[in-house]
């Protein structure tokens, strides 16, 4: 029966690909359809079971650490192409799988989003569960941020031999009550504390930021020198490790504690986990190298106010000579642009500006990033609301062998990116090597349109 | 001449939609036309100072009503002496519904506001969210409303405006918001303000008209915030 499945799935990736359309959740959900019993039972069969990964920021880069850290010892099954719901775990399951049915894997380390984690663990039982956090984030789907801790709090119920969690972030702590399997923690040192306030501490004053004694961590981050690339040392179970982090950002370095942190639940020592780390590429969209007409471009997902904070605070590593902010604001970007008021942007890019850094505003809602901007006295240099148009106008107006750092939200990213495969070339990899896998996955608006009036990008409580 | 005034209701708890961004277009426009603001936070337990000009409170969780509800209603007899004496009030979302007489949860929990407005909410299992459009006395309102409360209003207030897209206060009488005096309550995020210099200046117009200082609020430079508004207006549901 896994076999009809598997082939299934796999003719439509075939034939999708055949078709010149990537549309890389359309095999899972169809054949979710018909074999839907097919995921916990291909999956039941992993030695090393499965393990989730959720929170609001950091789910893909940490996916990615975990994945490449437990790929030290395993053979791992991954979504590593962002697509982090079930039809998308589905779709990685069937072509990984060989044309006999057998899955060349030990473990699945699976990148979820919070609501799509849900329905997943009322079909697969996951072993282990890593939460990174919860922040605002898309709220105009889920309503609440208290919403979102429920729903990871479902999650993590769900596992039964490891439950790893953020120390630093009181609603993930809040959630180890709730939970049978044994919980670990990773966390960050009290002094590099301030660097990661919650969603709480961004918004209120630091009297309100709740203080509290810290459980023991399994994995915690010392000290980090950040740069495009981070100089970080990392204390895993007794050992301190120092490892060249190649994901930028304060962000990541966090991430890196939560991938250590679990991977000490699988028993690898602290060498293998530091050695597994140092291995990691950047994730798509999560600082993505690519030349475009001789000028260097690098592109950075921003979801959420947090994330868009982090990312601002890398920029002066970059020294660029121009900045593109691109904001979408379909489904997946979110479609309410309200939270770019909840992002403070004077002090960061006054900063990159007084470098004389070139900015300008795209995407659909170009106008009202700038528009945000101006209120922040920040004076975009040009609006220019088509992607392609703006990115090379970016380009070009800088000189030859100089930067252009852009940040996007979602849907604009994935078209950036297949934007700049078309007008330039990646400098790393853009995706993580998997067997059978094509390079290019990249979803136009279009697809995700289509996929969306699948109904493969549909959450709970959504009404049509 | 002193500055402005301007309150802000419970900064850290009813600010959810990025409505802070609301107090920051009030405080440029003031800044860019060189007059002053004094920005006033008030926390719950905190004193809103008698000389207020403008009062802004935006939305909240669910839960951070419930917390913020028997401050808020606490200050009621406070806040109606200062909105029948033409103190500008502009409350969105969860302030709006606190600012009128109570919200009734889907549980049957009766919260009392503050009476403000004569306005009554309903809690509600339907979420009312989407692109919202809205046609007022003071130009076509872009932003977007989030709320599962429904609003009814009675006689003692105006709507604020039509819908034009999206459901309003109650999805079912084509209406958005409420006003009587300088007050006005609204389901707009966006920040409202911030698509609505118009809107926005007139709130400032009548603070400055109470206090009779004559002030002239020079035009400002608004293309950019007619331009995004005008993407906005043109974006679906």
């Amino acid at each position: 029966m896994d076999v009809l499945a598997i082939w299934l799935g796999k003719l439509i990736g075939t034939a999708l690909r055949r078709l010149g359309r990537r549309g890389n959740a359309l095999p899972g959900l169809v054949v979710e359809r018909i074999f839907p019993q097919f995921l916990p039972s291909v999956l039941g069969r992993l030695e090393q079971g499965v393990v989730i990964v959720s929170g609001t920021n950091g789910k893909t880069t940490t996916t990615k650490m975990l994945a490449a850290v437990l790929a030290q010892r395993y053979r791992v099954l991954t979504n590593d192409t962002g697509s982090n719901f079930v039809r998308g775990a589905i779709t990685a399951t069937c072509e990984h799988a060989d044309w006999r049915g057998r899955l060349a894997a030990d473990v699945a380390v699976f990148e979820l989003d919070e609501a799509h984690a849900v329905r997943f663990v009322e079909v697969v039982k996951p072993q282990r569960v890593l939460l990174l956090n919860v922040m605002r984030d898309q709220l105009d789907r889920f309503g609440e941020i208290d919403t979102t801790a429920q729903l990871l709090r479902t999650v993590a119920a769900a596992a039964d031999t490891a439950v790893v969690l953020n120390a630093d972030d009181p609603r993930v702590t809040a959630i180890a009550a709730q939970v049978s399997a044994p919980v670990t923690y990773f966390g960050v040192a009290p002094d590099l504390r301030a660097d990661f306030p919650t969603d709480e501490e961004l918004y209120a004053s630091p009297a309100n930021a709740p203080v509290g004694n810290r459980p023991v961590l399994g994995a915690e981050l010392l000290r980090m020198n950040l740069g495009e690339t981070s100089d970080i040392d990392l204390r895993i179970a007794g050992t301190t490790e120092s490892i060249a982090l190649r994901a930028g950002g304060a962000h990541n370095a966090q991430n890196a504690a939560g991938a250590a942190a679990m991977a000490l639940t699988y028993g690898l020592s602290a060498q293998t986990v530091a050695a597994g780390l140092r291995a990691v590429e950047p994730a798509f969209g999560r600082g993505q190298t690519f030349t475009v007409e001789d000028r260097r471009l690098v592109l950075h997902l921003v979801k959420n106010p947090a994330g868009f904070r982090q990312t601002l605070r890398t920029l002066t590593a970059y020294q660029p000579a121009a900045v593109v902010i691109a904001i979408n604001d379909d489904y997946a970007d979110g479609r309410d642009v309200s939270w770019l008021w909840d992002v403070q942007f004077r002090e960061p890019l006054a900063d990159v500006r007084a470098g004389h850094s070139w900015l300008l505003t795209s995407g659909t809602r170009a106008a009202d990033m700038a528009l945000r901007l101006r209120y922040d006295e920040i004076d975009t240099d040009a609006i220019e609301t088509d992607l392609r148009a703006g990115v090379l106008r970016a380009v070009r107006h800088i000189p030859i062998g100089q930067t252009v750092i852009v940040l996007s939200t979602y849907t604009a990213m994935w078209a950036l990116h297949a934007i700049l495969l078309d007008i330039g070339a990646p400098v790393q990899a853009a995706m993580e090597p998997a067997p059978a896998q094509d390079a290019d996955v990249a979803i136009t608006m279009r697809q995700a349109a289509q996929l969306r009036s699948d109904g493969a990008l549909a959450e709970p409580g959504d009404r049509t | 001449m002193t500055p402005l005034t301007l309150v802000h209701l419970y900064p850290a708890e009813m600010n959810i939609y990025g409505d802070t961004g609301n107090v920051l277009v009030l405080r440029r426009r003031l800044q860019w036309r060189g007059l002053g603001v004094d920005v006033v936070p008030v926390a719950v337990g905190d004193p809103i100072p008698a000389h207020a000009d403008v009062i802004l409170g935006g939305g909240g969780q669910d839960a951070a009503q419930g917390d913020i509800g028997l401050d808020f209603a606490s200050r009621g007899a406070q806040l109606r002496a200062m909105a029948d004496d033409g103190v500008v009030m502009l409350a969105i979302c969860g302030s709006y519904q606190l600012l009128g007489r109570e919200f009734l949860t889907k549980d049957g929990v009766r919260i009392a506001g503050t009476a403000v407005l004569d306005v009554t909410t309903t809690g509600s299992d339907t979420r009312l969210i989407g692109n919202h459009l809205v046609d007022t006395d003071f130009g076509r309102l872009a932003g977007y409303e989030n709320h599962s409360g429904l609003t009814e209003l009675g006689p003692g207030v105006s709507p604020l405006g039509k819908t034009v897209i999206g459901r309003g206060n109650n999805g079912k009488d084509g209406r958005e918001g409420a006003m009587r005096d300088n007050v006005f309550g609204t389901y707009l995020h966006g920040p409202v303000l911030a698509k609505s210099p118009l809107f926005a200046d007139e709130l400032l117009r009548r603070a400055y008209a109470r206090r009779g200082d004559g002030v002239e609020l020079e035009p400002l430079d608004d293309a950019l915030a007619h331009r995004a508004a005008a993407v906005a207006a043109g974006r679906p549901r």
